[in-house]
């Protein structure tokens, strides 16, 4: 009986470059503010933010997607032609049929990868990349594009203030792609399932509800323990993270997590939120372009990631930027 | 009893929300005199249950809307 022979892969993976889409339209606490009983102040206060893009009619979620993963190709230096596999996060499809990963590939350039949609929620980011990097790992794909996008405007209800003013869109993308020296560290990751009523989208309307105290309680006590084991897992200690880039749900978690793990002065925190929202599965790679845009990030510092969220899920990692 | 409580809590309640300690008094609402907002109140729980070894539930916390209930609260579950 012959047996079944496997692929070899690289040693380890990598992110090449990415890339990120914000929608056109920014919408201030001010808009928000004629529209339901809210304010600049009370918004800041509670989450931190200060404007988010909401996308029009032609910005969809395939456009969008094309749009971040065409930059992240660019930034990574490959041509469509050597990508082999397209992992679409989101958790805002209007239709779950079809995924929309093999048609984002197809308006790339990418001939017939392996493509699909993966719905971790806020999440989603963090476990297409474990996905990519275990591809690239056992050889199944040499060259992985992930996104994350999302139009979280399209299931939520504009009136209701607790989720109107925090939710947003845009799509982030990233080029991942081998290495013999590891990129992407081991993922710290998992799921309280007891939770998924926490975030969810109910009613009518089909809207997003979210138990905000809940989902805060969660993330600031449960999740620390996520954010050490991804650190530990990699080798490394807070002393060594040079940028911390958690998923952009609220600033005071953000806050809240920085000030709990105790890292060097220099450590540089993401705060996109203030100017973004949060766009959930495309909020970190959005984050981590911008800060490498700006030259706040530098090609080669390690960043520590996590993302959380609707399951409830979580997954974090430590990574080096491009 | 009630006064060790009382003086713990309001040393949460100065370093969470920046409460003056003579403000934290049984009678005080935290949203209405005390401007506490909902996720000050899940830090203020978070630091309740690590120095008084209580566990307080969601819904238990919705309950809690006065510096007293917090104290009452406390003094019931403490072991």
């Amino acid at each position: 009986m012959s047996s079944i022979q496997l692929r070899t892969g690289a040693p380890g993976a990598r992110i090449l470059g990415f890339g990120g889409y914000r929608p056109r339209r920014r919408v201030t606490n001010d808009e928000l503010s004629q529209s339901m009983e809210t304010n600049d102040e009370w918004i800041q206060s509670r989450v931190g933010i200060a404007e988010r893009r909401w996308a029009s009619e032609d910005e969809t979620l395939v456009e969008m997607a094309v749009a971040a993963g065409g930059k992240a190709l660019a930034a990574g230096g490959l041509a469509p032609d050597e990508i082999d596999l397209v992992i679409l996060a989101s958790a805002s499809l209007k239709e779950p049929i079809p995924g929309i990963g093999p048609q984002v590939a197809h308006r790339l350039g990418i001939p017939r990868p392996g493509a699909f949609d993966l719905n971790a929620g806020c999440a989603g980011f963090c476990y297409a990349l474990e996905m990519a990097g275990s591809a690239i790992r056992t050889g199944s794909a040499r060259n992985v594009l992930v996104v994350g996008a999302e139009r979280l405007t399209d299931v939520i209800d504009r009136g209701d203030r607790s989720t109107a003013v925090i939710f947003a869109d845009g799509a982030g993308a990233a080029v991942v792609g081998p290495s013999d020296d590891p990129g992407i560290g081991p993922v710290a990751w998992g799921s309280d399932g007891d939770q998924y009523s926490a975030i969810e989208i109910v009613g009518d309307g089909r809207a997003i509800a979210m138990a905000g105290q809940a989902v805060y309680r969660w993330a600031t006590t449960k999740l620390t323990a996520t954010l050490e084991e991804a650190m530990a897992a990699a080798g490394v200690t807070p002393a060594d993270i040079d940028v911390f880039a958690p998923h952009q749900a609220n600033l005071r978690i953000i806050e809240s997590m920085h000030k709990r793990l105790g890292f060097p002065e220099r450590t540089v925190v993401a705060r996109d939120i203030v100017t973004s929202g949060n766009t959930s599965a495309a909020s970190i790679p959005l984050a981590l372009s911008a800060l490498l845009e700006s030259g706040e990030a530098k090609s080669g510092d390690l960043a520590l990631v996590l993302g959380y969220g609707a399951g409830l899920t979580f997954a974090g990692q430590v990574l080096r930027l491009p | 009893m009630s006064e060790d409580i009382q003086a713990g809590l309001a040393e949460i309640l100065e370093e969470v929300a920046g409460v003056s300690p003579a403000d934290a008094t049984p009678e005080k609402s935290f949203t209405e005199d005390l401007d506490v907002d909902s996720l000050s109140m899940v830090e203020i729980a978070t630091e309740v249950e690590n120095k008084f070894g209580v566990a307080i539930p969601d819904d238990e916390l919705a309950n809690i809307k006065t510096v007293g209930d917090a104290i009452t609260f406390i003094q019931k579950n403490r072991g």
